[in-house]
């Protein structure tokens, strides 16, 4: 790191916390990125101010990985919007989008993105534009196509998680073989009315194939499942605690386990799926 | 005989959580679920426990079982 940009930093910094202001001066006096003044200050033990209610909870190191650490989100719509949102607002420096689809009015219950004005829009490019609303030090790379073959394959290669929020069984079938073969951990997560489900699992292991063992390619896919605003919202979120301690390599993974969320009757019960 | 039949999700409505049934000797999941007015159609059944190991729906059902029955979601 160039002496001057450490000397600036200790300076502008406020009891150890860089405000969004100083790192805005800092990128037009340096020419450097967001992300590099950001990762140049947490190496220093700077945090800049909009991750410092993140501390405590993890380290200044634990934030910097989080930095410089790409995710993979399948699918932007009901859990990838809340999915995408949270991975930013956490500070996870890459994060890369797939969704062919644009914003509906049937979306507006429950999508975090979908709003009137994103009618008939990218769901992709919204999520990009929200996020560089929210944390622009994160860079989102979006793909307006859905995940498909080979070519979206290697796109992931490097990615430290995937997390899955697809709205089929089919495609969740294929990202998960794909998981396995680039040997990244995958976090499943779905919905259905006032339920859903979360899975981790890593390369080794098939407990997300198990729980649709019965699904035979090319049965017709039924009509889409209803889901209420609240339960995207709750799924994203148990898989983005589960993709954060995945990055981090701490905490309950609860691998081989089905996370089996009952909003109706507020039940969370854990079903060994993995053996 | 008696088992003890553990549905989840959108299973439950209309029927229960969990409930001691009382069925012949012989019987199988399919005919538990045959009962219970739960289509074998693959969204409706995803997972089949049997004291927690995966069973099918011929499995043979035996006293002090237990049977748990996950409809996997698939939405997102």
């Amino acid at each position: 790191m160039e002496t001057g940009l450490t000397e600036m930093l200790v300076k502008k910094a406020r009891n150890g916390i860089l405000p969004w202001s100083e790192q805005a001066a800092l990128v037009q006096a340096t020419g450097l990125s967001l992300r590099e003044v950001e990762a140049a200050a947490l190496q220093l033990g700077i945090i800049p101010a909009h991750y410092s209610s993140n501390q405590g909870a993890i380290s200044i190191t634990e934030q910097l990985k989080l930095l410089n650490s790409r995710a993979a989100v399948i699918g932007c719509g009901g859990l990838g919007g809340y999915v995408i949102e949270q991975l930013a607002r956490l500070g996870v420096g890459e994060i890369q989008a797939w969704d062919g689809d644009v914003f509906e009015e049937k979306n507006l219950n429950r999508q975090l993105f979908a709003q009137i004005p994103t009618m008939g829009k990218s769901k992709v490019l919204s999520a990009a534009a929200r996020v560089e609303a929210t944390n622009p030090a994160v860079q989102l790379i979006g793909y307006a196509h859905p995940f498909k073959g080979t070519e979206d394959a290697k796109r992931l290669k490097g990615a430290a998680v995937v997390i899955d929020a697809l709205d089929n069984i089919p495609s969740r079938l294929l990202l998960a073989r794909v998981c396995k073969e680039l040997q990244i951990p995958l976090v499943h997560g779905a919905i259905d009315g006032w339920y859903g489900q979360v899975i981790t699992q890593f390369p080794d292991e098939s407990t997300v194939e198990q729980i649709y063992a019965h699904y035979r390619a090319g049965q017709d896919e039924p009509v889409k499942p209803p889901a209420l605003s609240f339960v995207p919202a709750v799924i994203a979120s148990l898989e983005v605690a589960q993709a954060l301690k995945v990055i981090l390599g701490r905490g309950d993974l609860r691998r081989g386990q089905l996370l089996a969320v009952d909003l109706l009757s507020m039940d969370i019960d854990t079903l060994e799926i993995g053996s | 005989m008696k088992i003890t039949v553990k549905l989840f999700a959108f299973l439950r409505q209309g029927r229960f959580k969990i409930r001691d049934c009382d069925f012949p000797e012989g019987t199988t999941v399919g005919e538990v679920l045959d009962f219970l007015s739960i289509s074998r159609d693959y969204m409706k059944i995803g997972i089949i426990m049997i004291n927690g190991r995966h069973g099918v729906f011929e499995s043979v059902l035996h006293t002090g079982d237990i049977l748990a029955i996950f409809p996997p979601a698939a939405g997102g």
